[in-house]
């Protein structure tokens, strides 16, 4: 098991390795010399001068990588132009924020999700069905932005039931925190409950025309013994690697969805990093985001060994 | 006719577009995604012709004004007319759609080529930058990209598209190994028939089916990036008016004028969903299993 988790971190790092070079070749887009802009209306040469040797200007650009790597290793992924903190304390303050949305977006997208998944596969064809895959695929085609903002103006606006926007840290007031986080939380968690939905009917499916769930029912098991013990229990599977590869999708739309709810989270720091030019932000939250799901595609695959025996026996 | 130009398709291979096309048709789900599709496809490009105000006119005293017989969809803020703009609108969103997932195909089927076909140096490189692209989500690489390269629809579509472009690489090296392996191309090969033949006449044909699914359902997600980006400020400048940037105003303005809000949300969900609808279906169309 340890040699395969060793393989698997292996193969991580020439993917980590070409995200470094695209997240630093980034800064080679912007349009013009960034040190005329640093060095302010006189454009005095000896400043400019000065601040190409300060930032490593003249260097040619693969040491710039390297130097840029070795410090990123280091923990150091800059500074912010707009609060003068290091990047890297930017995206640990506001990490937390993040998280808490998305463990709430991940307990909707279950909660609705799943149930709505099984329900579909074992009522195939039936009304339940054709209602569970149009929700799904509604779930699937509605901008995740529009719907916060149809929610705010039903929700808050006209009924003047949950906050429209605002964020209370979870462990100062649990029950405010979870109230400013209920709508976000729903909004976010919808595409992913279509998505393990359409997932979870495809799997339970696939497991129901087994040849031992037939014996199963033979033998006489009651239907709901056949659906969650012998069923469902063998299609968690794929779904439990889906959804550690829905992190992604959780991560993207945290930024639209915090945006709109005036979350200070991730999401909002990288928006806010692009309208301020703050850049070496904005690398730092793509290449965090980048690392983030790597580490998140490593879980769900020796999660998927230990959940599987065969697997686990073939280590 | 040369005897290099007798090595022929594959049985059956003729038959399946007309096969796809009758299943398509039966199929309400895909026919509806397609009439969805046609009216707003329609709708953009007759919207110089319809007798509908200008988009960008401003009148002070017909601002934030309720949808009414003269202004249908009511008015923005400017009090420009909503209706004209969601028409002017169908135009950025369906061009950014189509434009950034050609360029996504485009790039995304010679690298896959290149690398399924050639092998070598290539297919040890273009996978592995293909891995690390799929490793960023798409809108924050869509958005750090466009944040770099300037707001702008081009620059959004550009950084779509290129968000987009590791899937095509992958789908289109699967089916290539898959498919440079049959006998066909094997015997294509042995008498002499040149790459670039082999490539236009065996295997092109059979990335096209799984690359056109693709890049159907590709297009639906990329009018709802071209929407949040448009939204966030980084697409569609105005005054020129997108659904996104629309939707980006009416939030000011949801307890005074809840219809600014309203419609370029439904556009946007519509399309999106046709071209669900139609990627569903052409995908069920398509599929040999389920011939």
């Amino acid at each position: 098991m340890y040699s395969y988790i060793g393989k698997r971190v292996l193969v991580a790092i020439p993917t980590l390795l070409i995200i470094s070079i695209f997240v630093f070749s980034l800064q080679k887009l912007l349009p013009g010399d960034p040190v005329l802009a640093l060095a302010g209306e006189d454009r005095d040469p000896q400043t400019i001068e000065y601040l190409r040797e300060k930032y490593h200007l003249n260097d040619p650009v693969p040491v710039q990588y390297i130097r840029w790597v070795g410090s990123a290793l280091q923990g150091d992924l800059g500074i912010s132009l707009k609060t003068n903190q290091p990047v890297l304390k930017l995206i640990g303050d506001k990490l937390p924020v993040t998280i808490q949305l998305a463990v709430m977006s991940i307990a909707f997208a279950f909660v609705i999700g799943i149930p709505m998944g099984i329900l579909a596969a074992v009522k195939k064809n039936t009304a339940l069905d054709y209602i569970a895959n149009v929700v799904a695929l509604s779930g699937l085609s509605i901008p995740n932005f529009w719907l916060g903002i149809m929610l705010i103006l039903l929700v808050s606006v006209k009924l003047g039931w949950l906050p429209a926007s605002g964020y209370q840290p979870f462990f100062d007031d649990p029950l405010r925190s979870i109230q400013t986080m209920l709508m976000p939380a729903f909004v976010l968690g919808n595409a992913l409950a279509a998505t393990l939905m359409r997932h979870t009917r495809s799997a339970m499916l696939s497991v129901l025309s087994a040849d031992y769930i037939r014996t199963a029912r033979a033998k006489g098991v009651s239907e709901w013994a056949v659906v969650l013990q012998h069923t469902f229990r063998n299609a968690v599977l794929p779904i439990v690697t889906l959804s550690a590869l829905l992190f992604g999708d959780l991560l993207a739309g945290a930024v639209l969805t915090e945006q709109i709810f005036t979350i200070p989270g991730f999401g909002k720091l990288i928006v806010d990093a692009v309208f301020t030019r703050d850049y070496a932000v904005v690398q730092g939250v793509v290449l965090c985001t980048a690392v983030g799901f790597i580490v998140m595609n490593l879980i769900a695959d020796v999660f998927y060994v230990l959940l599987n025996p065969r697997m686990r026996a073939a280590l | 006719m040369t005897a290099l130009d007798q090595v022929d398709i594959p049985p059956g291979e003729q038959r399946a577009p007309s096969r796809a096309w009758r299943k398509l048709k039966a199929n309400r789900g895909a026919l509806v995604g397609l009439f969805i599709i046609a009216f707003f496809t329609l709708l953009a490009v007759l919207a110089p012709l319809l007798p509908i105000p200008d988009p960008n006119a401003t009148s002070w005293s017909a601002i934030r004004k309720a949808p009414s017989a003269l202004n249908w969809l009511g008015t923005d803020d400017l009090g420009r007319d909503i209706l004209s703009r969601m028409i002017w609108g169908a135009q950025a969103s369906l061009l950014a759609g189509v434009v950034s997932v050609g360029i996504a195909v485009a790039i995304g089927l010679a690298l896959g080529l290149i690398s399924g076909y050639f092998g070598g140096w290539t297919d040890q490189i273009i996978p592995r930058v293909t891995e690390a692209f799929l490793a960023m989500p798409f809108l924050i690489t869509a958005i750090a990209l466009a944040a770099f390269l300037g707001p702008s629809l081009t620059n959004a579509m550009i950084a779509i598209g290129l968000s987009a472009m590791p899937v095509f690489i992958r789908l289109t090296r699967g089916q290539v190994l898959s498919v440079k392996t049959e006998d066909y191309v094997e015997g294509a090969r042995s008498i002499g028939l040149r790459h670039s033949s082999i490539i236009r006449r065996y295997i092109l044909p059979n990335v096209f089916a799984p690359i056109l699914v693709q890049a159907t359902l590709t297009i639906a997600t990329a009018i709802i990036a071209e929407a949040s980006l448009s939204f966030l400020g980084l697409g569609q400048q105005p005054p020129a008016p997108s659904w996104g940037s629309m939707l980006n105003v009416a939030k000011n303005y949801l307890s005074q004028a809840p219809w600014m809000a309203l419609w370029p949300g439904i556009a946007i969900f519509l399309v999106v969903i046709g071209f669900n609808l139609l990627g569903d279906g052409l995908r069920d169309a398509l599929d040999p299993r389920e011939a």
